[in-house]
């Protein structure tokens, strides 16, 4: 089978030409070591099959980050059959130094010269002819938006496919030739493969190329000073830098039939950034439409019409379908989707009971079907409705340009923690879904500024998490009869927001010291996004989502349900004895372990519970809520005749304090995230970053619950706390000033 | 003559001028080059964030943002309003 590469600079339509070859065939990827996304997928030419692979998108083959690593290691290893380079006719000039430095590897390839559209509306017209001659290479206009012009790019790049092609170098065109030649013919001599490739590196100062040719780097050093302009003395790596765009500029003449000087369209898009980057009002915008994309995502108050209608109305009491549109308000249309296959799950459940029963199945596999297979599946599935509305929106805001010029607002804030502003995006998905989340961070420039974003994302409170919050919070206000349920649930959101920032304060000044990433990001136009494009995009997301659901987090439901109906001596258990299971017994071992932070051994019997939810949290955070309302029932004293919440039911059995409950929300909200974020932590981190950072999680959600207690249970303590807060940060502080001096001196 | 000669993170909005040198080493330094800011390219400042930071300057026909610190690094040449040397 033929394999095609589709290569190209970041934001110029690379993905939505792939989503148009290979239609929704396309499935992701693993590269091997490093974990970015390569998309596959297979365009059919009649009967005959052809692997197009969609590479990350970058603006140099140069070494430094893992997008570019990748690229360049594709088209050296992967050998794939030919490259379709594809660049932005409206800002050809830059996209061209990528094709420059690809050209030089002499693998087969085809220019595919995108945005014909926009060129159009913009007053561009170029030569094909003469840029195929320029470059040596074939050329085809295409508008990958609308598709047109991708047919006969496929056809060509079929065709080159099978042909040899000749590495060539721009860099000929400028004086720089002569050094080349040189070092391009000795190179040939000692039976080097791709000699012009090499001789390029290694006149850059490619550190691997100069360790293999010492004595030859050095010639090129002493030849090269005459080559070297004032601007760069000494350095190579600028010199060529610097020939390749002079090289471009030479050919553009000859390419460009018309070219317009390109202000006026800035100066378009900046109409719309007078109300976006607005000074004052930017920030403000931004904080509406993210309230607006949650809102429409997670309320169960929708445009708050809740008031409008009766509450009958809108709750359907009585029907099949009660609560379906929400319970004293309308749902949001994300709500609505998750009641929606909760229903459907609990229909179907109660059918599947139904059937077992009269069929005669053992009590066991009732409890395994329903508990153990299906009631955690209904769970994780009933929330990808809101991941995907959530990824939607967040879609929409990055592909039309708008999320980039969030960037550019925030990033001077996010630099005093030593973060980029990129890294605010994570951040912000983090509040529906830490998975998407952590996958985000690949576009972060450093390995510490990922670290630290991967780190605090399970802070910024997910949409599973919001039931812990709510059940518990309104139990507190039902039964102590004190705050309001709302400003707790605020207060928690702020208090992991507050957490994230701390932490990454003080990781920036210790373990991730001289934390530094740059910011150099190019503004993308405004541009309009194509439907079918997006569509492609979240189908995607949801069967990545779905397999994962059958899999892993389906097997790990099933561990849990086994281990929490049988005991040491596999005997299953009924409802009434289930504090004799396996889950039970484990709780109780790690009771103690939560004593400091209000919840452990000072509650008795059945503070084991806690314990319990706790772990069952780790596979995923709704099954806290799950477990104590199954817990629960255990706990209930069967003689008394009022039936409480479950939660009420738990703090009447344990005697739990306030303090100690909202201290329990602090540690699941904070500590190790479900079992599916952690996976995807593993897949983006070194194992010893991965190591460090689940110990992070824990021992940061450990000492943030036990201050919470502690501070609730006895206010004085709070003057204690702030004393050592205010130690860690002097020690912090001069250790800090002592490594700035120390670099200071060694640069 | 000497006056004329700014750091591009010193410029005001709208100044345009072109690059002499790009200082510093590395990533950064590579970042800067690889995204065309090259002896002799004509850069106008465009906008700045809040509170003066990261800046939006135009360079062969495209936008780039950067921040002041990594705008430092670059050397420029002033131009006047027709282009000229000013």
């Amino acid at each position: 089978m033929l394999n095609i590469g589709i290569v190209g600079n970041p934001n110029i339509g690379k993905t939505t030409l792939f989503n148009n070859i290979t239609g929704s065939t396309a499935h992701v990827g693993n590269w091997p070591g490093v974990t970015v996304d390569k998309k596959e997928g297979i365009y059919k030419r009649g009967k005959e099959k052809i692997l197009v692979t969609d590479l990350p998108g970058n603006y140099s083959l140069s070494p430094y980050t893992d997008e570019e690593v990748i690229t360049r290691n594709f088209i050296l290893h992967s050998k794939p059959d030919c490259i379709i380079n594809i660049v932005d006719v409206t800002n050809l000039e830059r996209n061209l130094y990528l094709t420059t430095q690809i050209m030089e590897l002499g693998v087969p390839m085809v220019l595919a010269v995108n945005m014909m559209d926009l060129a159009e509306r913009e007053n561009i017209k170029i030569s094909v002819p003469n840029l195929e001659k320029a470059l040596g290479i074939r050329a085809v206009e295409i508008c990958a938006l609308k598709g047109s012009g991708t047919k006969e790019l496929m056809e060509v790049a079929i065709e080159e496919a099978g042909k040899q092609r000749k590495p060539r170098s721009l860099l000929k065109l400028t004086k720089l030739k002569v050094l080349i030649d040189l070092v391009e013919s000795k190179l040939e001599e000692i039976g080097i493969s791709s000699p012009l490739f090499h001789a390029i590196k290694l006149i850059e100062g490619d550190e691997i190329e100069v360790n293999d040719h010492p004595k030859l780097y050095e010639e090129i050093q002493e030849k090269s000073k005459e080559y070297q302009s004032v601007a760069f003395k000494d350095d190579n790596e600028g010199m060529i830098a610097d020939a390749r765009y002079q090289a471009i500029e030479k050919i553009s003449k000859d390419i460009f039939i018309q070219k317009k000087e390109k202000l006026d369209i800035i100066k378009q898009s900046s109409r719309r950034d007078k109300i976006f980057t607005h000074p004052i009002f930017g920030i403000p915008i931004f904080l509406i439409i993210m309230f607006l994309v949650f809102h429409v995502t997670f309320s169960e108050n929708f445009l708050f019409l809740g008031g409008l209608f009766g509450d009958d109305f809108v709750t359907l009491s009585g029907t099949s379908f009660e609560g379906l549109f929400g319970e004293g308000g309308i749902n949001s249309p994300g709500a609505m989707l998750l009641t929606l296959i909760e229903t459907s799950g609990e229909l179907f459940t109660s059918w599947l009971y139904g059937v077992l029963e009269s069929a005669g199945a053992a009590s066991w596999l009732i409890g395994f079907l329903i508990d153990g297979v299906f009631a955690g599946l209904f769970a994780v599935l009933s929330f990808l409705p809101q991941i995907l509305i959530l990824y939607f929106f967040l879609s929409i805001l990055e592909d039309t340009g708008y999320m980039a010029r969030i960037v550019f607002l925030l990033d001077r804030l996010f630099k005093k923690m030593g973060l980029s502003g990129r890294a605010l995006i994570p951040m912000v998905m983090g509040f529906g879904c830490s998975i998407p989340a952590i996958m985000n961070t690949r576009t972060l420039n450093s390995r510490e500024e990922k670290l630290a974003t991967i780190r605090v994302i399970p802070f910024f409170s997910c949409g599973a998490k919001l039931p812990i919050l709510t059940a518990i919070a309104g139990a507190i206000v039902m039964h102590f009869d004190i705050g309001n349920a709302d400003l707790i649930t605020f207060g928690m959101y702020i208090l992991g927001i507050v957490t994230a920032f701390v932490a990454i304060v003080i990781m920036s000044k210790t373990t991730l010291k001289g934390m530094d990433s740059p910011f150099i990001m190019e503004l993308p136009p405004y541009r309009s996004i194509k439907f079918s494009s997006l569509m492609i995009h979240l189908w995607d997301k949801m069967k990545h989502f779905i397999k994962k659901a059958f899999t892993v987090i389906l097997a790990s439901t099933i561990v849990i349900w086994a281990i929490s109906h049988f005991s040491f001596g596999w005997k299953f258990l009924e409802s009434f004895e289930l504090n004799e299971s396996i889950l039970a017994k484990v709780g109780q071992l790690m009771q103690p372990l939560f004593t400091p932070l209000g919840f452990g051994s000072q509650l008795g019997n059945f503070g084991w519970v806690f314990a319990v939810a706790i772990i069952s949290g780790l596979i995923a955070k709704e099954n806290v809520i799950a477990t104590l309302g199954v817990l629960s029932l255990i706990v209930t004293n069967p003689l008394s005749s009022t039936i409480n919440p479950p939660v009420i039911a738990i703090i009447e059995a344990t005697g739990v304090t306030v303090p100690a409950l909202i201290s329990f929300i602090a540690f699941n909200m904070l500590t190790i995230p479900c079992f599916a974020a952690v996976a995807s932590a593993k897949g983006e981190l070194t194992r010893k970053d991965f190591n460090l950072t689940i110990l992070f999680w824990f021992v940061t959600s450990y000492l943030v619950s036990t201050i919470v207690y502690s501070v609730g249970t006895w206010w004085w303590t709070i003057f204690i706390v702030l004393a050592i807060l205010a130690a860690v940060i002097v020690i912090i502080e001069i250790n800090y000033r002592k490594y700035k001096k120390n670099k200071a001196v060694a640069v | 003559m000497k006056k004329h000669n700014k750091k591009l993170s010193d410029f005001k909005i709208n100044e345009t001028g072109i690059v002499t040198a790009v200082l510093g080493k590395g990533q950064i330094r590579r970042r800067l080059l690889d995204m065309g800011i090259t002896n002799d390219v004509k850069i106008s400042l465009i906008k700045k964030a809040p509170f003066g930071d990261p800046l939006e300057v135009f360079l062969r026909g495209y936008v780039l943002t950067l921040r002041k610190s990594e705008a430092s690094l670059v050397e420029m040449k002033m131009l006047d309003e027709e282009g000229r040397d000013a």
